[in-house]
């Protein structure tokens, strides 16, 4: 049969092609329903964080750091609760990291504050003292793309059924609804919103002379991102 | 006429050797300076900090590894292809007028591709999945490209004299339908441009699959690229050019046909091992760690075939340079696919998994296996496509042993800085609290990047003996005629 095959360049490629094929279709479709059920308390991204997250991925933050606590105790001492399958249900793509040069990030708003994130993204050295994670001082001055973000909240919508607009559930028996703005101006306008709030806490002049004029920097969006990981 | 050997055609090749060089060393250099980055954090505003976001280390990772994956790799694999599918298949390009052109678009197209994938890369346009980080208008130049690839492999079979494909011809085209299938299935995703009415960035888009769904997706890709990139095709390659370099016979048929098959069916099933105590599928983690040692019968199938084809004749890799190239990727080949597995066992994986051993790994791989075959490849095709001597056998040696020292500073560095770093990561003290600081693990790591960077500066050294040692043999090589190329290649001192 095989040297049949290798005389047959077409049932050669179709035989080579069965046979990769086959785990892919095994492993992986089975699991696609039960996967992306949100769990209680998960909510979809508001239109400022998910500019931060777009920041995060810019910069390639995930090159460094994870967003996966494991089910160790060492893992959960550190970083709180281990991940659940739903609280991913919203992230489009996953940005859970393949090698942790620095700490892990999944719930990294439980611990940390605004004040906190603007030193240490100024110089990271001055805050952790021996980190060799470099500065992001460009982040203080390049502006956020709020456009983009609305973009895709709209697409999410419209194409996954992200539910936007809806009541959803949270661990305390509360109801929480996330809004997607009408328009691209009311998304703007909900953004600077959030920005003013975050901006608030930080020293920057800069930054809140940006905020005050109706401007978002990228480390606004990127600490609204860094402050919803819980 | 029937009586003169066939004249191949290479002008396709020697494109493709070309960009195989240069983006070697641009894949490599951008490579070292991540490495230095991460030993000293000052080298990442090394250009001033006005240009610190296009130096620094996070904007320069995918840099590094899509520059190496896709640029050196997939250009060794074109030049390859476009070398060992005329002589295998006992056809020249020259004979048909539409695969001749549609190789130079398929140079040309590529050269585009490279030159937006830097860009927009540096530029922060990603869609932060590893090895997949090109947005959609790329992710369509990538597929052309690919189908052009395609259409070569599948026209030059048509056209073919030798009717029964040679065991390479089985792996090119495995290396073509599994990429194809691989990067169509990740890189599923929505431009958000469109959907919204025109708001935002045209290039952005989001992907089809969401959260541990596509992490599963990404690792399957991710994994079988490291398949269909840096195993398959590079098994092409050492299936031709050592029995031919060292006139023997490939060991037995058999074998190649129990791994080649066996290599298709099992590795894909081992992407799995990259999301262990992930939040997928538990059964599946498990199918991931038992595929993953079972991947070691048809890896070392291959491996154990190429070196015992050197039976009776091992006093050539005494005496040849390229043949020591071919044996030592042989060799690291055998022992990446044992490390591998190890590090996919559940518990082994426990403390490698987030640390720099995993980065060894990838790195004995891609510097022992991937890039010496390539190198040998090339070194092979040089004479016969330049009709030229290679220039300096001295000089291979030379590049041979730097780079041999710069791996094993490598890999031996990451191994110690991974388990350092496993084990201080989980140890706790007599009263059950963590026992060190986050950073405690990092500033303990700066010997062994320090290492790990003059390992790279080293093989960086080697990869520009390589291309001045090629640019030589093109250039200023002793003329050879075609009997002095039956099977060693001629080298000068």
């Amino acid at each position: 049969m095989f040297h049949w095959l290798e005389k047959n360049p077409f049932f050669f490629a179709v035989a080579v092609f069965v046979v990769i094929a086959f785990a892919g279709l095994i492993e992986i479709l089975p699991n696609f329903a039960q996967a992306s059920r949100p769990v209680i308390g998960t909510k979809p991204y508001t239109t400022l964080e998910l500019a931060g997250r777009h920041v995060y991925i810019k910069n390639s933050c995930n090159a460094c750091h994870s967003q996966l606590v494991r089910p160790f105790k060492s893992e959960t001492d550190r970083y709180g609760h281990y991940s659940l399958s739903g609280e991913y249900a919203y992230d489009r793509p996953f940005l859970w990291g393949s090698k942790r040069t620095g700490p892990d990030l999944m719930r990294v708003g439980n611990y940390r504050t605004t004040d906190w994130h603007e030193n240490h993204m100024k110089d990271p050295a001055a805050v952790v003292p021996g980190s060799i994670m470099p500065a992001y001082g460009w982040m203080f001055k390049n502006k956020a793309d709020v456009d983009t973000a609305y973009a895709e909240q709209v697409t999410v919508n419209k194409v996954f059924k992200t539910p936007y607009n809806a009541e959803l559930p949270m661990a305390d028996g509360s109801k929480v609804k996330v809004a997607l703005a009408d328009s691209v101006e009311a998304a703007r306008a909900s953004a600077l919103e959030e920005a003013k709030v975050i901006a608030a806490d930080m020293k920057d002049q800069d930054v809140k002379d940006a905020v005050a004029k109706g401007e978002i920097p990228e480390i606004v969006a990127l600490i609204a991102y860094l402050n919803s990981l819980k | 006429m029937e009586n003169r050997p066939l004249e191949y055609d290479y002008t396709v090749a020697k494109m493709f050797m070309l960009t195989t060089v240069v983006l070697g060393i641009v894949g490599m250099l951008v490579g070292v300076i991540l490495a230095w980055e991460l030993a000293f954090p000052a080298v990442n505003t090394i250009a001033g900090s006005g240009l610190a976001e296009y130096t620094n280390f996070s904007r320069l990772r995918p840099l590094h590894t899509d520059a190496v994956i896709f640029g050196f790799t997939v250009s060794g694999i074109f030049a390859t292809w476009y070398y060992v599918g005329q002589r295998v298949l006992k056809v020249s390009m020259a004979e048909s007028k539409f695969l001749m052109a549609l190789g130079k678009l398929h140079f040309v197209l590529y050269i585009l591709l490279v030159a937006s994938v830097v860009g927009s890369l540096l530029l922060g346009i990603t869609t932060s999945k590893e090895y997949a980080e090109f947005e959609w208008p790329i992710d369509i130049a990538v597929v052309v490209v690919w189908v052009i690839w395609g259409m070569q492999i599948f026209g030059l079979i048509g056209i073919r004299r030798e009717k029964s494909l040679y065991i390479s011809i089985w792996y090119y085209i495995a290396t073509f339908l599994g990429v194809a299938m691989l990067y169509l299935f990740n890189n599923m995703e929505v431009p958000t441009y469109f959907v919204s009415g025109g708001i935002g960035a045209w290039y952005h888009s989001v992907s089809m699959y969401s959260g541990t769904n596509d992490a599963l997706v990404q690792w399957w890709y991710g994994h079988n690229a490291v398949a269909f990139g840096f195993t398959v095709p590079i098994v092409a390659m050492i299936y031709y050019f050592l029995p031919k370099e060292s006139g023997q016979a490939v060991y037995s048929y058999k074998l190649s046909l129990l791994a080649f098959w066996g290599l298709m069916f099992v590795y894909l099933w081992a992407g799995g091992h990259h999301l262990l105590f992930s939040t997928v599928p538990d059964w599946m983690q498990t199918m991931g760690s038992v595929f993953s040692v079972v991947l070691i019968l048809p890896s070392w199938g291959s491996a154990i075939n190429m070196l015992l084809t050197m039976k009776g004749e091992w006093q050539q890799v005494a005496s040849s340079p390229l043949i020591k190239f071919m044996i030592l990727a042989s060799t690291f080949y055998m022992f990446s696919t044992l490390e591998g597995p190890i590090q996919a066992i559940k518990s082994v994986n426990a403390l490698a998994h987030f640390t720099d051993w995993i980065v060894g790994h990838v790195h004995d791989g891609v510097l022992g296996w991937v890039a010496f075959m390539i190198m040998a490849a090339l070194f092979h095709m040089a004479p016969r496509v330049f009709k030229r001597e290679i220039y300096s056998k001295s000089l291979m040696n030379t590049q041979f042993w730097i780079q041999t020292l710069g791996v094993v500073l490598y890999f031996t560095s990451m191994w110690i800085a991974g388990i350092t770093q496993g084990m201080m990561w989980r140890a706790h003290d007599e009263f059950g609290n963590l026992a060190y600081s986050f950073i405690d693990t990092v500033t303990v790591l700066h010997p062994y990047y320090t290492i790990r960077a003059v390992g790279g500066t080293l093989y960086l050294v080697g990869m520009f003996l390589f291309a001045y040692n090629m640019y030589k043999t093109m250039t200023s090589g002793r003329r050879v005629e075609e009997s002095e190329l039956q099977s060693a290649s001629p080298m000068g001192a």
